[in-house]
């Protein structure tokens, strides 16, 4: 079977800079990464580069079978079938957070207003903010703001997900508010690929764990294996500094 | 004094109506095309940015009078028959201020965080609507006043055609004078209609300013 996401021999140069070295993975559908590695390694460059918010320097990118295009209509087209949720959570700021998320499905899928609020209405509530619908993105906490976000992928009812470091802006104890919709996702068969540290997550939710270093895939394993008993020596570095703070 | 004014409201008349003419006729040309090369200058595609780029740095660091003087000299060997000054005294007004709206346009996008964007084009947004829906309505609130500084000039800007034989508040004085008025009662009278133009903008700011702050 043809894996949904399949990245091969991807390079990505910025300027001088060798961000991505030869990247293969391929992610079938319904299955969860979580990409790990220390700062720096490639990771955000690596899951925008999947929906082309990066252009790589050589190499092939699929989505279920296509390859990615170059610009316009087409991308615009695969963008809708790639979610995507940030750090930094980025709703649009002037819209409320029911805007936020019917924008996408009005205007890109063609759905009536009526539609696309009673959807997003639904999402809302699913991950459990259905009560803001009305306020604007700024008067939310950041774990509500990035739940909302999460529904605004959804709501284009995407083929894969990507998430880059979903957690690593929010506060504690807002943390597993999103990681529990996360987790959620994963249980329903979406296909995810997540930057995160959280192993709590990756144990939870993940088939598979890539560990990066330096814009290279290192270690690929199951996550078990991978936070016990890593084989190469930059990952067990890495963990052991995860594990101390 | 009010003689000046008074006495020849139909020569005031048609000299009002075509500073109306050529500021609204140039406004409106510069507004669209400023916003289409300001869009140009921000746009994925290299060839529209340099184009966008080529297009503002060359007719903005070009004297006002010598685009008059090109379109004034240039347009009659190009077409034959009737040239219609005003109409070219409106497209070089147009053409000129578009790149100040273009510029102004881009200061203004650019204080729009880029995560806003890019959250727009991942939820599949081409990039026309990237700007229409997500972006412009944000820099709006930043673009608005010294949006209207070029308009201001552009209003100012207007009696530059007074050379090319258009008449409007610019070129009155000439006018007036061939009818005996004194020129230095003339000029104030210019003078006070312009600060009363210009502050009907200012209260026309105020309001775009109130309208855009809510929606935040
Ligand atoms: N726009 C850019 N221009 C130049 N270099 C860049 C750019 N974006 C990223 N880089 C460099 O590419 C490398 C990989 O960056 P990337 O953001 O993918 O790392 P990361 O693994 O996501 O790190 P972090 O954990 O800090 O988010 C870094 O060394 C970074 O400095
Ligand atoms: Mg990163």
């Amino acid at each position: 079977m043809q894996p949904l996401v399949e990245l091969e021999h991807v390079e990505k140069h910025y300027g001088e800079f060798h961000a991505l070295k030869d990247i293969n993975l391929a992610v079938e559908q319904g299955q969860v990464v979580v990409v790990i590695g220390p700062s720096g390694s490639g990771k955000s460059t690596l899951c925008r580069s999947i929906n082309r918010l990066e252009t790589i320097t050589s190499g092939s990118i699929t989505i279920d079978g296509k390859e990615l295009p170059a610009e316009g209509k087409a991308l615009a087209r695969l963008r809708a079938d790639v979610g995507m949720v940030f750090q930094s959570f980025n709703l649009f700021a002037h819209k409320t957070i029911l805007e936020n998320v019917t924008l996408g499905p009005i205007k890109v899928r063609g759905l009536s207003k009526r539609e696309a609020e009673q959807e997003a209405r639904a999402l809302l509530d699913r991950v459990g903010v259905g009560h803001q619908a009305d306020k604007y993105p700024a008067q939310l906490s950041g774990g509500q703001q990035q739940r909302v976000a999460i529904a605004r992928s959804l709501a284009m009812k995407p083929k894969v997900m990507l998430f880059d470091e979903p957690t690593s802006a929010l506060d504690p104890e807002m943390i597993n508010e999103v990681l529990d919709v996360m987790v959620g996702l994963a249980k329903e068969g979406m296909t995810m690929i997540v930057v995160t540290h959280e192993m709590g997550f990756a144990r939870k939710a993940a088939d598979r764990v890539v560990f990066m270093a330096d814009g290279e895939i290192v270690e690929e394993a199951v996550p078990e294996e991978f936070f016990t008993n890593p084989r190469t020596p930059r990952a067990k570095d890495f963990l052991s500094k995860l594990i101390t703070h | 004094m009010l003689d000046a004014l008074f006495g020849h409201l139909d020569l005031w008349g048609q000299a009002l109506w075509g500073t109306v003419v050529l500021f609204f006729g140039g406004g409106a040309i510069a507004l669209v095309l400023g916003v289409i090369v300001g869009g140009m200058r921000v746009s994925p595609v290299p060839i529209a940015r340099a184009v966008g780029t080529v297009y503002v740095n060359l007719v903005r660091n070009t004297p006002l009078t010598l685009i008059f003087f090109l379109f004034a000299f240039g347009v009659p060997v190009l077409v034959e028959g009737d040239v219609d000054f005003l109409g070219l005294a409106v497209w070089a007004l147009g053409l000129y201020t578009a790149t100040y709206v273009a510029e102004t346009m881009r200061a203004g996008i650019n204080t729009v965080p880029v995560g806003q964007a890019e959250a727009a084009r991942a939820i599949g947004l081409p990039f026309g609507q990237v700007m229409s829906l997500v972006i412009l309505p944000q820099a709006m609130r930043a673009v608005i006043p010294p949006m209207m500084s070029v308009f201001i000039a552009l209003l100012k800007n207007t009696t530059v055609a007074a050379g090319f034989s258009v008449l409007n508040l610019g070129s009155i004085r000439a006018y007036m004078s061939e009818r005996g008025e004194n020129a230095m009662d003339v000029l104030l009278w210019v003078a006070i209609i312009f600060v009363a133009l210009v502050m009907l903008l200012t209260l026309l700011q105020s309001q775009l300013e109130r309208r855009w702050k809510v929606a935040r």
